[in-house]
């Protein structure tokens, strides 16, 4: 203890507590503050923009389930619009397969009563022609046969011969 | 045989001076130079007790070396040589001495001739004595009482010293240093430039890992400049005993003392009324008035010897560590004169090259240590609780 009071120089600790003082002062001053307030400002600055990032993920995200959700909305509704078309287009089919058959029917129809009548009328007129032919050949064949004096004779004979036979 | 190996190392020096240039590039060269450091460092601690007592053994004259080195010096000198006639010179430069005896009394260091004249001033006469200064006769006899004590008068000295002058050039480059990087977060977009990006992670160390957890997140930014400034200014000074100038400012009572004095104020000045009840009244509710009666008489005591205790443990851990630190490192170097062999000097050396790599560590460890127990002081005075239960 004698030997440290000893070695105190009272000169050196003024000088260190003037030069120190001063120095702290300075530094206070000129250093520490500027540079605890830099890092703090870049710290907030960070924890900003790092809350700034989160956030800008959080929209990315919305947004992106939004379109999402628009894009299965568009799909459903492409895909709704395209079974609708089909249908429409079959029904269509069907409809005009359908239309086509009863015209066809109906035409068909009408092909056959119109070949019916005029089979009709044809056979008709064949009747009548045939009948009126008939006439003219039993005329001619008649109109043959009777012409000779023998010949009348002779079918009369031949009726009478029959009439024997009955 | 100490002047011979002394005479190497000069020869060695003034070699390496002239062709240092060219040989600089040789890995052996930058081993021989490194060598060299610690040669000029022994060198150095030579200069002036050869020319007091050049009969003495050689381990007197390492311990009177020791002592020498380990306390501030009037002058600033780097080293010194023998010459060939047996004469002494001194490279340095001289500090100016400032006395208050009857009056200012200013004068150059330079008229003491490193101790070895008297310097007559305004009449008087002044002598330099193992780094004091006292007031003699115009012969210089310094009067001696049984324990061998110097009996003469000291004139009050404030005197610009070696470790003042290290304290100033300390101040100066932490100065440049912090002021620089405090510039570069302006210039450059709040990141910091050059060597700023070393010293930026040790101040937000001392933030985030000294101040804020000992003293609390409310009031740690009134102590963090206190903090800053010590932490630094204990290293670089630590780090400066270690370079071969070898100033031993850190391990100096003064020092040591005017650092913890600082501590002290800080403390008690910013003392909470918590911080005031823990001393004055320590058991709080705890105990009823009439137990207290018996009890405090010797527990406030007790707490007030606490307050100055603390501090003073500060002092000297520093002054001890810095100056065993430098007594061992010393001492290692001067084993190497006393053995004088081929096995025991390098072993020496090598050991002493071990040692000044602890003593870096050292250097950092104490400045932490510093730092860390006034914030922890601090955290006690700033301390503040929402109810008295706490007590």
């Amino acid at each position: 203890m004698e030997k440290l009071l000893e070695e105190f120089s009272l000169g050196l600790f003024f000088w260190q507590c003037l030069l120190f003082g001063l120095l702290l002062f300075l530094l206070w001053k000129f250093a520490w503050k500027p540079i605890l307030n830099a890092v703090n400002d870049r710290e907030d600055g960070i924890k900003d923009a790092l809350a700034a990032a989160e956030n800008a993920k959080k929209e990315m995200q919305n947004v992106t389930a939004d379109s999402e959700r628009l894009l299965q909305e568009a799909r459903a509704e492409r895909e709704a619009m395209l079974k609708e078309a089909r249908e429409i287009k079959e029904k269509m089919i069907a409809d005009s397969k359908e239309q086509a058959k009863i015209e066809g029917d109906k035409m068909l129809k009408q092909a056959q009563a119109t070949i019916e009548s005029e089979k009709k009328a044809a056979v008709a007129d064949i009747k009548s022609q045939v009948a009126n032919l008939s006439v003219d050949i039993a005329e001619k064949v008649i109109k043959e046969q009777l012409s000779a004096k023998d010949k009348q004779l002779k079918l009369v004979e031949d009726m009478l011969g029959d009439i024997k036979l009955n | 045989m100490l002047f011979s190996f002394y005479k190497n190392a000069v020869h060695l020096h003034r070699f390496l001076g002239t062709d240092r240039i060219r040989n600089m590039r040789t890995v052996f060269t930058k081993l021989l130079f490194a060598v060299l450091l610690v040669f000029s460092t022994s060198s150095f601690a030579l200069e002036t007790e050869v020319s007091d007592a050049p009969k003495k053994d050689l381990k007197t004259e390492i311990k009177e070396y020791i002592d020498h080195h380990l306390k501030d010096s009037h002058d600033f000198s780097l080293f010194s040589y023998t010459t060939d006639s047996g004469e002494h010179k001194y490279v340095g430069f001289p500090l100016p001495i400032i006395l208050w005896d009857n009056g200012l009394k200013v004068f150059s260091s330079s008229k003491f001739h490193h101790g070895e004249t008297v310097a007559e001033v305004d009449g008087n006469h002044y002598k330099l004595y193992h780094s004091k200064i006292y007031k003699t006769d115009a012969s210089g006899t310094i009067n001696y009482d049984e324990n061998h004590h110097a009996t003469n008068s000291k004139p009050i000295d404030f005197s610009i010293t070696k470790s003042v002058v290290m304290i100033f050039i300390t101040g100066l480059l932490m100065f440049l240093l912090f002021g620089g990087l405090a510039k570069s977060y302006a210039k450059n977009g709040g990141i910091p430039t050059g060597v700023g990006r070393f010293f930026e992670p040790i101040v937000l160390y001392i933030r985030d890992d000294i101040a804020r957890p000992n003293i609390g997140e409310k009031k740690y930014k009134r102590y963090m400049p206190y903090l800053l400034s010590i932490f630094f200014f204990i290293w670089f000074l630590n780090i400066f005993g270690l370079t071969p100038l070898g100033v031993n400012v850190t391990g100096n009572i003064a020092i040591t003392f005017a650092l913890a004095l600082l501590t002290f104020l800080f403390t008690n000045f910013t003392g909470t009324k918590d911080y005031w009840m823990h001393i004055f009244d320590p058991l709080g509710d705890t105990l009823p008035w009439y137990g207290k009666l018996f009890l405090y008489p010797i527990l406030i005591p007790i707490e007030l010897l606490g307050v100055v205790i603390k501090p003073f443990s500060l002092l000297i851990r520093l002054y001890a560590n810095m100056q065993a630190g430098h007594i061992v490192l010393m001492s290692l170097i001067g084993l190497m004169f006393l053995f004088k062999s081929w096995l025991g000097s390098p072993l020496s050396f090598g050991l002493a090259f071990a040692i000044s790599l602890i003593e870096v560590l050292v250097a950092l460890l104490q400045a932490y240590i510093f730092t860390m127990l006034s914030a922890l002081y601090f955290g006690f005075a700033a301390v503040e609780h929402d109810h008295a239960e706490a007590h």
